[in-house]
């Protein structure tokens, strides 16, 4: 038997076991990580030999959390641990390379104008033949390598035109979610905010950011580390699939499952996290509204109606809205009764932002502290928190959730119901009080709640009797209609939510994704779901409230990598785009609908919204509730100078005249007349991401109007759009952009489809900084090798071409150009309480105040010669300004003397000014992050600290004593993950290795939360949301393919196919498209995109498993094989997300063109109520308010096909 | 050395795959080997249809007489075989391993349509259709081609088998699946030439490189299909359980990239003269003789006898601190795969829960929970999982439901007592007859929660001290070697030799 076991005494047979052991010798291990796209921040080990990066394995030493918690080694997935197939890989860029079209046209026109690349380049797009010559050809082969210097010169070139000719916001730059490689995001968005190009945002775009966020929480988005997971003891995980897009953190889900949380999953397919829920609810996609309505319906009902749980009480009267007064006229629900309205609080400062609630000791209506009136403040100081005290007197209040049995009368209120119901008559019990303008009628919006829910408490009117009430809106019964879940469902999970919140104090825990944000009426949808966690208590507990993990938005250094990122200290005003509107109007996606009559739910009670959604856009523009650029169709740096030139002598002289041209109609906004040529986007860098590929929702749009290359789609315009505020063209533009530059490590669609491709360094060739919400940690990137053949970082791309620009520009731009920058209302600024009232100036309805009632104009001055120098040192304005976040400015002097001593400028060395610090190197850049930020400087969060404690108050620096003296650096991170430090810069509290999670700030020390009342909004009282009917929770239906009309043309082309509905949920081999097309991936795929169907779908249409499959609409057409499974619902179809049009991708019988990627079949539409700005937490900021890029509510036709032609 | 695979905590996610895939077998004759791979069932596993031993003649069994045969032995004789072997995974139940013309997208001319990279065979480096890979109907559930025809379905009540195509109880989960470096190796005993043999101090069972003369026996020999014949080279290859990693003390790529955490190493001892008799049992006595023959380390007369062996003290330190050993043994929770291949195999699995099941009442998905409140629906009613006990008892216990039934108690009381000591904040009598009904103690309780979602990687991975410096000495001076280790040139085995 054992004559196959190897002994010890025949020790020379076992040499050969040398050939694994030098296999797996290695020279050098590096730790670094993965930089774009992923949430992962995983801490990885790459090992080097012979100079080859040869394989990646994960680092296991993260720093324990607190006693209890699973350690979060090892962090990384099958598609990072594949990342090192990229370096070598033949889709590797290793050269510059340009469209050969293009580059005969310039070296001919250069010859022709002596050599100066400028007028070259002019030449070429005052040539309409030659500028389609070289459009069309984009995407279709043809490229040529070329030298970097040409490249570069290429590039200044377009930009130094697009500046002279149009306007510097005519140059726009895109690039995601800068938290995992912030230095190589910074090099593009700092060249650009030097420049006074365009910074485009990407959360809103991506549809990753939750709008219910902003909404309830005046937060972008503020998350568990996943860590925190592991303190949930009930667990919802509603469209998102953690085991594919979650991996690193998955285990913390199937580990807290035997720690003894109970996992129920929502997914209409059975998913790979379904497979270890206790309870797999199958709603219908995109339904999840109608389930989480019914369960605030059993909440209400049985929780706070039949029974009152103390903690829920004494929480929903501390922490949220539910207790204020909301004024009831006419039977409607109007706007938060205002404190400067009773004679009592006359005089307050900010009166009409100071906010009400009933007092029960004295019977009588009081304002407390931290309304947003208290957080602007400038005189009366220290009222912003969340103590129950009369903001005058100091007297506790105790507020009353309920008048039910204390009012005056039962009033009936009229509510707008979007399932068909229409209006409903429900009765709300209210009280009087006395204004300064008469006798005035109120209810708490608790009261508003139960009667928009339909919970039967005894006052009359259509309230449902029980829960079997089916044509009764929010009832469990009612929800079947569109969940197609059992009513009984409903209503034991409702109990089993309502009995772990009562018994663990809110350790309920929804994780939500794309799968539910990515609806076109997702603010509903994730409302519904966070009303059920406040109403149990459960939001700023550790394992509780909403973990929403869609896009990796935390930058935890942000404060002082904005100040890098967007020029600060240089004095910058950067133009910040909110994505969706620049795409949805320059790519002209919004000339093919008559707009959001057409897919959105209208209020029968307002019916005023009758318009485009361009129509809403450009007065949101016009309102400050919006930026857009390009600003004005005349170029800025003219209108400045016209503005001198007439005797303006101050920045606000222009400003003033500005207002005046534009009140005349002399000087129009870009946004009035979207196709003028002046109003195109020119020169559009790309880096770090997939603009033209994987990010472009109307992917077939852009092929057409940006580009003007081949296009799929078919979609016609309508006869009449319908428009009202804008210039509709009679021909949309065919191909707007002069240049597109791509900076990339890989061919992947936007590559292919730009202009100009330059080599950038992988992850593992460069120094960078990544940090994430799913973790508490900072990670390095790190160059384990230098970056391969002629590729660079992307600092050292942006650095030379800042060179190149500065050495081109003499003779095209002055030396010092005056620029004004157009910028909406912001958020955590003094802006958010500007508008108490919405008008339009235009119509005359208000008066044209700069920063008030209409965007703010700024003067910047910029020194196109000098680009370099500023992009490469760091400039005196953050020395002199501090570091800014939430509204806080932190002073860093000292560290910024510091650090130019550590990595002093060599230019400022024995001048007369200041010593700077360097940030030549993508290393310094990491240095000056890590150095200015509060999140790693433990003398700054305390710093941050005593700024908070003015506006609230309160005791706040004991917080951060404990980690004061800590400074976090690059040597120490590469030596292990470094966890980052309590500031209120965010406001989670992490000390002594408590996992983050968020709000705990606000609930364990009262600090408000940024919205109007300072509290968790259930209300919603902008003008705008009453119009639209979303002041309270409720249910939209999903657009079906009649509102859309993206299929009638595909209908007429032939009868062969069959509609479903189309998802793109986040797929498993693949973080977005990267990794993708990887060998590897494919490999454990299906070598392609299967196209995932119902197995009985199949068997209908006669399609077996890996057919080929053409899938089309309106929009475009998709051609891939097909999977089928009987764990996809019928009449649905799935491609997994982020597909590329690089690898095996056929030509599409139908459209007799290469088909396209899973964004040819989608078209954006924006949601307009998402526009309102100006007010409260409604106002704009970068990535975190706007309307969103929403791709889910989507219809295609679906046909067998043979093989077809690659 | 034994590895042990939570399938409860498995997400499926083949980072181990690719982590020993870029290790390992990233060059010629190897692109199609999977030393690790992970197999979404119900489905039909790689290469396909593994476990249809009719086909394959893998592993062994016990004939009339109560003596051991291999299965590819005793049919046609073996020497018969050498030069064709009808048995051997073809090409088909592999795949056609491919890349695809990336170099197209940078170079062509230009065109009238954009240029797009064609699929290419790694073999041939011709276009392809792609019709297969190693991983084919991952995440498919329900499949009527993949998952219908899992062998181990067999016995599960016909209407399971039906709603299981149903979204009533459509399930998937996960197999991850290497080289089980059986006790008993059918791949070593078919070799002809005599090259693969078991390391006597871990117990990793290798091809010698060197002796390997490709007849492939091996392949066909194994009934997990875990030996690969490397075109490039004429050798077989599998698994080495990345021997080089645990002699230096670090878990082999596969189970240190586990993300979802689901892996554990430790030593098991087992005395090495009871095998034969051990893989001789009739079927309903195999499971418990292979668990007997696990032996417990701190049983004062075993570590006399490891004593004698030659075994030192690191051994039995990292024996008794081994979390297989806790698993395995003392607990009763994990089992090997397909016990009846009788080959012993020494990787252990913890079988997995799955969600209730759901029933359909006009038309609408209610969950199909019993009357009264229950924390955790199935502690009383194993059989509505989604995944059918028999189908796990089938994998992991040659059809006999109650060892399956036994470890899903378990955790499922483990889970309960938990969430009664984190949500209601008392034990109370109903949870303590609760654990007694399974056989628990809260001691114990508190062990297995402890160890299944909170260990260290120190805690998952326990390896002993190799003493390679006395393992060298046998050939050189451990001094000398330090001055010379990897002067020697770096040889690939010569097709061949």
């Amino acid at each position: 038997m054992s004559e196959w076991v190897e002994e010890r005494s025949r020790p020379a047979e076992r040499k050969w076991e040398e050939f694994y052991r030098n296999r797996f010798q290695h020279d050098k291990r590096v730790r670094t990580t993965h930089g774009v796209n992923c949430t992962g921040s995983c801490s990885w080990e790459v090992f080097v030999k012979d100079g080859i990066v040869t394989w990646e394995l994960q680092a296991t030493d993260y720093p324990q959390l607190e006693e209890g918690l699973p350690p979060y080694e090892p962090r990384g997935c099958q598609r990072g641990i594949s990342y090192s197939w990229y370096l070598y890989s033949p889709m590797r860029i290793k050269y510059p390379y340009v469209r050969g079209a293009l580059l005969d046209l310039y070296r001919q026109a250069k010859k022709e104008y002596l050599g100066d690349p400028v007028n070259a380049w002019a030449a070429i797009q005052a040539d309409p033949e030659w500028r389609r010559s070289y459009q069309q050809a984009r995407g279709k082969g043809g490229f040529r390598r070329i030298r970097w210097d040409e490249a570069l010169e290429l590039a200044a070139a377009s930009t130094i035109h697009t500046i002279k000719e149009h306007g510097p916001d005519r140059v726009a730059g895109f690039s995601p979610i800068p938290a995992m490689s912030q230095v190589s995001y910074a090099a593009g968005s700092r060249f650009m905010s030097l420049i006074g190009g365009v910074i485009m945002s990407f959360y809103d775009w991506y549809c990753d950011l939750p709008p219910a966020s902003p909404e309830i929480w005046g937060e972008q988005t503020d998350v568990h580390e996943s860590a925190d997971w592991y303190n949930a003891r009930f667990v919802a995980v509603m469209g998102a699939n953690l085991n594919m897009t979650r991996t690193p953190d998955a285990h913390f889900i199937s580990e807290v499952r035997h720690a003894g949380a109970k996992l129920a999953v929502f997914s209409p397919d059975f998913s790979q996290v379904s497979k270890y829920a206790d309870w797999w609810i199958p709603a219908n996609p995109g339904q999840d509204t109608a389930f989480w309505l019914a369960v605030n319906h059993v909440l209400l009902t049985e929780l706070y109606h039949k029974r009152q749980v103390d903690y829920f009480q004494s929480y929903a009267k501390q922490y949220t809205d539910l207790p204020f007064l909301v004024e009831v006229k006419d039977g409607q629900a109007g706007q938060y009764l205002r404190a400067g309205r009773l004679e009592s609080y006359q005089g307050v400062e900010n009166p009409e932002w100071k906010l009400l609630m009933w007092d029960e000791h004295n019977d009588a209506p009081r304002m407390p502290n931290g309304s947003i009136g208290d957080r602007w403040a400038e005189e009366d100081k220290g009222h912003w928190n969340l103590e129950l005290v009369d903001n005058l007197t100091g007297e506790d209040i105790a507020p009353r959730l309920t008048f039910l049995d204390h009012h005056d009368e039962v009033a009936p209120i009229e509510l707008e119901f979007f399932g068909g119901e229409g209006i409903i008559t429900r009765s709300v019990p209210v009280r009087t009080v006395q204004t300064v303008d008469g006798p005035v009628t109120v209810t708490t919006v608790f009261d508003l709640l139960n009667a928009r829910f339909g919970v039967d408490r005894g006052l009359g009117g259509y309230d449902a009797v029980d829960y079997n009430a089916d044509d009764v809106p929010y009832t469990p019964a009612w929800q079947e209609q569109y969940t197609g879940i059992h009513r009984d469902t409903v209503v034991t999970f409702a109990r089993e939510w309502g009995r772990n919140g009562e018994l663990t104090n809110g350790k309920n825990l929804i994780i939500i994704g794309a799968g539910a944000n990515h609806w076109y009426h997702n603010n509903l949808l994730y409302r519904s779901g966070i009303v059920a966690l406040m109403l149990t208590g459960s939001v700023g507990v550790n394992g509780g409230g909403l973990g929403h993990y869609v896009g990796q938005e935390k930058l935890v250094n942000h404060a002082s990598w904005g100040s890098i990122a967007f020029g600060l200290d240089w004095g910058m005003a950067p133009r910040h785009q909110n994505t969706p509107s620049f795409h949805y109007v320059h790519s002209d996606q919004w000339r093919y609908e008559r707009g959001y009559r057409d897919y959105d739910s209208l209020p029968e009670n307002h019916p005023e919204q009758h318009d485009h959604t361009i129509d809403h856009q450009a007065r949101a523009v016009r309102q400050g509730w919006l930026p857009f650029f390009p600003q004005f169709k005349d170029n800025p740096v003219d209108v400045v100078r016209q503005a001198r030139r007439n005797g303006a002598d101050t920045d606000e002289a222009v400003s003033d005249a500005i207002v005046e041209r534009l009140k005349s109609g002399d000087l129009e906004f870009a946004i009035d007349d979207p196709d003028a040529p002046e109003s195109w986007p020119r020169t559009w860098f790309i880096w770090r991401g997939n603009a033209i590929g994987t990010s472009a929702k109307g992917h077939e749009f852009f092929m057409r109007h940006y580009l003007g290359t081949d296009s799929t789609a078919i979609a016609a315009e309508p006869d009449d759009h319908g428009v009202t505020e804008v210039t509709v063209r009679p021909d949309a533009p065919i191909g707007k952009m002069d240049l597109v530059v791509d900076l990339n490590f890989r061919m992947d669609t936007s590559a292919l489809y730009s202009d100009l491709v330059l080599p950038a360094a992988t992850w593992y060739e460069k120094d960078d900084l990544n940090s994430t919400d799913m973790h508490s940690f900072i990670n390095p990137m790190q160059a384990a090798v230098e970056p391969a053949w002629e590729s660079k970082s992307d600092w050292q791309i942006f650095s030379d071409l800042a060179a190149k620009v500065s050495e081109l520009a003499g003779g095209h731009l002055p030396a010092v150009s005056e620029d004004v920058v157009m910028s909406p209302l912001l958020h955590d600024t003094a802006d958010e309480i500007s508008q108490a009232k919405v008008g339009d100036w235009r119509a005359g309805e208000v008066e044209a105040i700069p920063g008030k009632t209409m965007p703010r104009f700024k003067v910047v001055k910029r020194d196109y010669l000098h680009l370099y120098e500023q992009m490469t040192s760091l400039g005196l304005g953050v020395r002199n300004n501090g570091v800014a976040a939430h509204g806080l400015r932190i002073g860093v002097e000292e560290f910024y003397d510091e650090l130019a001593r550590r990595q002093p400028d060599q230019r400022t060395r024995g001048g007369d000014g200041l010593l700077r610090p360097s940030l030549e190197r993508d290393r310094e850049v990491c240095e000056a992050i890590l150095a200015l930020d509060p999140a790693s400087n433990g003398e700054l969060a305390h710093r941050a600290f005593e700024a908070e404690e003015v506006k609230t108050g309160r005791s706040l620096t004991p917080l951060a004593a404990g980690s004061r003296d800590t400074r976090i650096d690059f040597s120490q991170l590469i030596a292990q993950p470094r966890r980052v430090l309590t500031t209120p810069t965010w406001s989670g509290l992490i000390a002594k290795g408590r996992a983050y999670s968020p709000f705990t700030l606000n609930v364990e020390h009262l600090v408000p939360w940024r919205t109007l009342t300072g509290r968790q909004h259930f209300y919603l009282d902008h003008e705008q949301y009453i119009a639209w009917g979303e002041n309270l929770p409720a249910y939209k239906p999903r657009p079906d393919h009649l509102m859309l009309s993206e299929t009638e043309e595909s209908l007429a082309e032939g009868q062969d196919g069959r509609m479903f509905n189309y998802l793109t949920p986040h797929g498993k081999w693949s973080i977005h498209s990267t990794y993708s097309e990887n060998e590897r991936m494919m490999t454990l795929s299906r070598g392609g995109y299967p196209i995932w169907i119902n197995a009985k779908d199949a068997a209908d249409l006669g399609i077996s498993d890996n057919d080929w499959i053409e899938l089309y609409n309106d929009n475009g057409v998709f051609v891939q094989r097909c999977t089928s499974s009987s764990r996809i619902p019928r009449g649905t179809v799935f491609v997994y997300h982020a597909t590329e049009r690089t690898v095996g991708i056929p030509i599409s019988p139908r459209r007799n063109k290469r088909a396209g990627m899973n964004n040819s079949l989608t078209r954006t539409r924006l949601k307009p109520v998402l526009m309102s700005g100006g007010y409260g937490q409604f106002t704009y900021a970068f990535n975190y308010w706007g309307p969103t890029g929403v791709n889910r509510d989507t219809f295609v036709y679906l046909r067998r096909i043979d093989r077809p032609e690659l | 050395m034994s590895m042990l695979f939570h399938l409860d905590k498995c997400i499926g996610c083949h980072t181990c795959s690719v982590a020993c895939k870029n290790l390992w077998t990233d060059r010629d004759g190897a692109e199609y080997m999977w030393w690790n791979n992970v197999e979404t069932r119900p489905g039909t596993g790689y290469p396909t249809g593994w476990e249809d031993q009719d086909h394959y003649k893998g592993g062994w069994h016990r004939d009339d007489k109560g003596r051991l045969k291999l299965v590819l032995h005793s049919k046609a004789g073996g020497l018969g075989k050498l030069f064709y072997n009808p048995s051997l995974p073809e090409l088909d139940d592999y795949y056609d391993p491919f890349t695809f013309r990336y170099g197209d997208l940078f170079n062509s001319p230009q065109s009238e349509q954009q240029p797009t990279a064609a699929p290419v065979s790694k073999i041939t480096g011709q276009e392809m259709e792609i019709k297969g890979g190693p991983n084919w109907d991952d995440d498919l559930g329900g499949s009527d081609i993949y998952a219908r025809n899992d062998l181990s379905l067999e016995g599960v009540d016909d209407a399971v088998r039906a709603q299981m195509e149903e979204i009533e109880r459509v399930v998937f989960n996960y197999l991850p699946r290497i080289c089980n470096h059986c006790l008993n190796p059918a791949c070593a005993a078919a070799c002809p030439s005599g090259a693969i043999y078991k390391r006597a101090e871990d117990g990793v069972v290798l091809v010698n490189e060197d002796k390997c003369r490709g007849w492939r026996m091996c392949v066909a020999g194994c009934p997990y299909k875990k030996v690969y014949y490397n075109w490039s080279t004429g050798k077989s290859e599998k698994c080495i359980l990345c021997f080089p990693r645990m002699e230096t003390g670090q878990a082999p790529a596969c189970a240190h990239s586990c993300v979802g955490r689901i892996r554990y190493m430790g030593v098991l001892l087992y005395d090495a003269d009871r095998i034969e008799e051990m893989v001789s049992r009739p079927d309903d006595e195999l499971l418990e003789a292979q668990m007997d023959a696990i032996l417990d380390p701190f049983d004062e007369r075993v570590v006399a006898a490891a004593r004698a062996e030659g075994i030192d003290h690191g051994w039995i330190s990292a024996a008794r601190r081994s979390p297989v050993y806790r698993f395995v043994k003392e607990w009763g929770m994990a089992l090997p795969l397909h016990p009846e291949y009788r080959t012993a195999a020494m990787m252990f699995y913890i079988p997995p829960l799955s969600p209730v099941i759901s029933t359909i009442e006009h038309n609408m998905v209610r969950l199909d929970l019993p009357d009264k409140r229950a924390d955790f629906e199935l502690m009383d009613e194993l059989d509505k999982a989604r995944l059918p006990v028999k189908y796990l008892a089938n994998l992991f216990s040659i059809g006999d439901e109650e060892p399956i039934r036994k470890v899903l108690s378990t955790m499922l009381a483990v889970r309960t007592y938990k969430r009664r000591q984190s949500v209601d904040g008392v034990i109370d009598d109903d949870t303590l007859a609760l654990l007694a009904a399974t056989g628990l103690t809260e001691e114990r309780v508190e062990d297995i929660y402890r160890l299944t979602t909170v260990p260290t990687i120190e805690d998952r991975f326990v390896f002993p001290p190799y003493h390679r410096e006395m393992s060298i000495e046998q050939l050189e001076d451990p001094l000398v070697h330090k001055g010379s280790t990897g002067f020697g040139s770096i040889r690939a085995p010569k097709r061949g030799a």
